[in-house]
């Protein structure tokens, strides 16, 4: 039976902007009645895909809900599916977009119709990304999704918001065009960009070699790894906070998505070659940008900065082609999604009210917030790692796969956990705590109900994945065993030939 | 009696470019009866030929075949080229009246001059030797160097009008002169004549007859390094004979340089895809880089136009079907792109006069949003951002050049085109990000039709996009 789930996931976002477009917005009426779409429209989204996750199989590695249709050629199809790596990414992009909508309520004033028209296509592009088993259609999708993000942070964003758009843009599309030329080589080897038949493929060794690269040019760029990480902090300086969310909790998952689709199942060979390197650099991202993390003197940048040596963990993990490894990585990331988001949307509360983002303007907000201050502090704990949270899971996973494939480079990326905890820590500190001397922050309010609203379900969420992290776990177990099983199929193949040939 | 036949030759395969002669000179007599009132019937009258011509050419259907002796070919490719060709000769010329009347330029040898210029296309797409060859392109050039002037009050139009031709008779000249080369090393005109002596070896006589005339023909779709005429020329020209420029000639010179190409010199490969790859080259990189400085929009779609024929080339310098089939595409999709450009070009109107540097398009995001949009997403289209149809005219080039194993030239291609996409971007940051200017005029109903059914194109081409591909795979398969 041919499913339509996953092109109503991709439709109806699109729909709601179509709506949202031939809508009224000079009148103050009319832009609740926009905002009121977007937010009907997300939350219908998100139910859709409750619905999907109730039909997919976790226990089954193979692509589900399958959808196939004629497209630019025979070999090139419009081909829909989702496997234990990709259901997860949905549920957190369909999960938290209604959190952005109703966190941009008040906060955007100027030019309300594009900004949600914005956010819902930048919804359906990233449900897009996740759902796609063509290539080129993954490719579409990954990239169509700067448009929205640069007019995002180019209109709605804060100072230097025309140099931090172009520079996110430019960055991530050189690397993207570099996959491309690569995604064609493919196509020409293979004969097909059909994603289940690549993962099938085997690629010649000195070919995987240059895929890999071209691959890794483009994933690092979004993930972003050092030393390419340097778009990020602008980005999320400038971006308004909802455009935050959506670029730490989603948009960074695109580049850990795309090597465990990707360059893991079809390069195994340049994986296992290039794995030290990419250790080098994992290891120096969450060390580096946790010192810089530091020394930061605005909030959201300090988080920014997190993000950076989160995510080292995350290409940690994969590399080391363990299970603990991988399934260590994805738990961060769908963890690393629901806490820096909720962490930009915290900082977002605060600049409502203050219009400053810098540390050194806050002090003592337990007194006047201490609703505020105890939310603050459940996802500052998971940023951390503090077991009992989310955060934990994936970090102790991954640096137990770390352990087991390198000694070293887990030693090092341990020592970022206490980094961590330190910027963390001082941060709240910093904020938080202390007597409350500035006269401005005197009449501050405590979050509002709407804001209680947004904020109580990411902390429900963080602690209970924190206690209870087998829901997660198991979407992609099966899936795990399935990647390295293949993967190392193909290895001990090239083992084999190797040996053969000597 | 086989004598009758080759003595009076079958003039049915023509017979859409001889009803386009008959109905140019039948259109002379008639604004030369009526005088400078009968513009707008004249126009009408050209517009009705172009579309008469249309319809022939696609009624042609599947069919290959040559008369006069094999100097002109119908086929499939020639088919398609033609018909994209015919478009933007016709949404050129009807974008141009409004403004023509505005600039008291409307004479009534405009359309007749684009008519002409478009038969002498219509004759260089057909082309099946180089005297064919040579009097289409002529046809269509002396009526270009006309058109550029049409404006001759201005000092601006006369001065593009005359660089134009005084650097086109030259590449003619090199043109002319290169294809006596290669007669003199071959003894044949034809192209199919000219393959058959190539098919062993070529000498190098040959290959410097080649160099030649393609120096001429980069002439005419502005490649580099025979490209330092159209910047000055696309801003000095009236805005729609621009974007007939920009349109329908590149259609007609870059189908004729792939036909040339792949049916004279198969047999030379090697020889001619180093100039190609070249040209491609040098074409995207200094299209990508010059156009960074520039303020007025018609020099910056200018070096965008150079930009872009690079990337079409890229497809040529593959040699094999896929190639072709990636030019055809990259063609068609760039006439709707540039078409919609330049309709948004011609909307930049405050009061009677005419606007042209980007900075006037400031803050449209706000004065006219739905102009705004079309153009940002032409902008996006443009710099082969997916979901655009630009990204798919770039898929297809650079796919048959990978499959070529041409991955140098992908790669560097590929960086241009990120280089390219800064400056597209800041005109979608001039509309969005910066406070408005004074809003522009209202625009007319036919300009408003052409920038919505262009935006529409490229924001829902990849919905869709069979139609076009397999007609452009069906034309490239012909040519082999």
């Amino acid at each position: 039976m041919l499913s339509y789930l996953l092109t109503g996931l991709l439709v109806l976002p699109l729909a709601g902007a179509l709506f949202i477009l031939i809508t009224k917005d000079d009148t103050p009426g009319g832009q609740s009645n926009i905002r009121w779409i977007a937010l009907l429209t997300t939350i219908a989204t998100m139910l859709l895909s409750f619905v999907a996750w109730g039909r997919f199989d976790p226990a089954n590695p193979a692509f589900q809900l399958v959808e196939d249709r004629a497209w630019l050629s025979e070999t090139i199809r419009f081909k829909l599916g989702v496997d234990g790596f990709s259901m997860p990414f949905i549920m957190l992009t369909t999960v938290l977009m209604p959190f952005c909508i109703v966190a941009s309520w008040v906060s955007v004033e100027k030019r309300v119709k594009e900004y949600f028209i914005a956010f819902l296509v930048l919804e359906a592009l990233m449900v897009g990304v996740f759902a796609a088993l063509d290539l080129v259609l993954f490719y579409l999708f990954f990239e169509a999704g700067l448009i929205p993000m640069f007019l995002i942070i180019g209109i709605w964003g804060g100072k230097r918001r025309i140099y931090a758009s172009f520079k996110f843009f430019l960055y991530t599309l050189v690397g993207s065009l570099l996959m491309l030329v690569a995604v064609m080589a493919m196509y020409w080897n293979a004969g097909t960009t059909d994603i289940p038949t690549l993962l099938a493929h085997k690629f010649p060794q000195g070919m995987q070699t240059w895929l890999w690269l071209a691959f890794f040019a483009s994933f690092a760029v979004k993930m972003p790894m050092w030393p390419v990480h340097t778009w990020l902090p602008d980005a999320h300086v400038e971006a308004p906070t909802a455009g935050s969310v959506i670029l730490a909790a989603i948009l960074l998952k695109m580049g850990g998505y795309g090597f465990i689709r990707f360059s893991i199942p079809m390069f195994p060979d340049a994986s296992l070659y290039f794995a030290p390197f990419v250790f080098a650099l994992s290891v120096i991202a969450i060390v580096y940008t946790s010192l810089v993390a530091m020394m930061q003197e605005d909030i959201k940048k300090l988080i920014a900065y997190s993000s950076v040596a989160h995510m080292g963990f995350v290409t940690m993990g994969l590399f080391t082609l363990t299970p603990q490894g991988i399934q260590g990585a994805m738990f961060q990331m769908v963890s690393h999604g629901i806490v820096s988001g909720a962490l930009f949307l915290c900082v977002g509360v605060i600049y409502d009210r203050m219009h400053t983002r810098e540390i050194a303007a806050y002090g003592g907000l337990t007194e006047r917030m201490p609703l505020y201050a105890t939310a603050f502090m459940v996802f500052t704990m998971a940023n951390v790692g503090l077991p009992g949270t989310s955060g934990f899971v994936g970090e102790f996973l991954t640096l137990m796969g770390a352990f087991r494939a390198n000694t070293w480079v887990a030693f090092i990326a341990t020592s970022g956990v206490i980094l961590s905890a330190c910027y963390a820590l001082w941060l709240f500190a910093r904020v938080m705590f202390g007597p409350l001397q500035k006269p401005e922050l005197k009449k501050i309010l405590d979050l509002s109900p709407r804001e209680v609203a947004i904020l109580a379900p990411l902390v429900i969420l963080t602690i209970y994945y924190g206690v209870h992290p087998a829901p997660v776990l198991d979407a992609f177990a099966a899936s795990t065993d399935a990647l390295l099983k293949s993967t190392q199929a193909a290895l001990g193949a090239a083992k084999t030939a190797a040996l053969v040939s000597h | 009696m086989p004598g009758m036949s080759a003595a009076v030759p079958a003039f049915g395969p023509a017979l859409p470019e001889i009803i386009m002669a008959l109905g140019t000179l039948l259109l002379v007599l008639w604004g030369a009866i009526r005088g400078e009132r009968t513009t707008g019937q004249v126009t009408i009258g050209a517009l009705a030929v172009l579309v008469i011509a249309a319809v022939m050419i696609s009624g042609q259907g599947a069919l290959k075949t040559s008369t006069f002796n094999g100097s002109f070919l119908v086929d499939p490719f020639g088919r398609f080229m033609k018909l994209c060709t015919l478009a933007g000769s016709a949404i050129a010329l009807l974008m141009s009246s409004e403004y023509l009347e505005r600039s008291r330029a409307n004479r009534f040898e405009y359309p007749i001059l684009v008519l002409l210029s478009t038969l002498g296309m219509m004759m260089l797409i057909s082309a099946g030797d180089l005297i064919a060859l040579y009097l289409g392109l002529e046809l269509m050039s002396l009526s270009l160097y006309v058109v550029a002037a049409i404006n001759r009050d201005d000092v601006r139009s006369s001065e593009a009008g005359l660089k134009y031709f005084v650097l086109g008779a030259l590449s003619s000249g090199m043109l002319l002169y290169g294809a006596s080369i290669v007669y003199g090393m071959t003894g044949t005109v034809t192209f199919a004549g000219i393959a058959a002596a190539l098919k062993d070896h070529g000498s190098i006589g040959v290959i410097f007859g080649l160099v030649f005339v393609m120096a001429g023909l980069s002439f005419k779709i502005s490649a580099v390094p025979f490209h330092m005429w159209t910047p000055d020329v696309y801003e000095g020209s009236p805005t729609p004979v621009t974007a007939f420029f920009a349109s329908a000639p590149k259609m007609a010179a870059m189908a004729l340089t792939v036909r040339i190409i792949i049916t004279a010199f198969p047999g030379i490969l090697s020889q001619w895809q180093q100039i190609v790859v070249f040209v491609s080259i040098a074409s995207m990189v200094l299209g990508a880089f010059a156009a960074i400085g520039q303020r007025n929009i018609k020099r910056l779609l200018a070096y965008s136009s150079i930009g872009h024929m690079g990337f079409a080339l890229v497809g040529l310098a593959a040699g094999n079907p896929e190639g072709v089939q990636g030019v055809a595409t990259y063609m068609a999709i760039y006439l709707a792109m540039t078409l919609g450009t330049f309709a948004c070009v011609l909307a930049m109107r405050r009061g009677n006069t005419y606007v042209e540097t980007i900075d006037d398009l400031a803050g449209l995001g706000r004065t006219n949003p739905a102009m705004a949009f079309a153009l940002a997403m032409l902008m996006f289209s443009l710099a082969g951002v997916p979901p655009l149809a630009g990204f798919f005219a770039k898929w297809y080039v650079f796919v048959a050049a990978v499959n070529a194993h041409l991955y140098v030239l992908a790669v560097i291609g590929m960086l241009a085109s990120a280089v390219g996409a800064y400056y597209y971007l800041r005109i979608v940051k001039i509309m969005y990000f910066d406070e408005p200017a004074e809003a522009f005029a209202p625009m007319s109903p036919l300009l408003k039709t052409v920038i919505g059914v262009s935006g529409i194109f490229n924001v829902a081409f990849w919905l869709w996009p069979a139609p076009l591909v397999g007609a452009a795979a069906f034309a490239a398969k012909s040519l082999f």
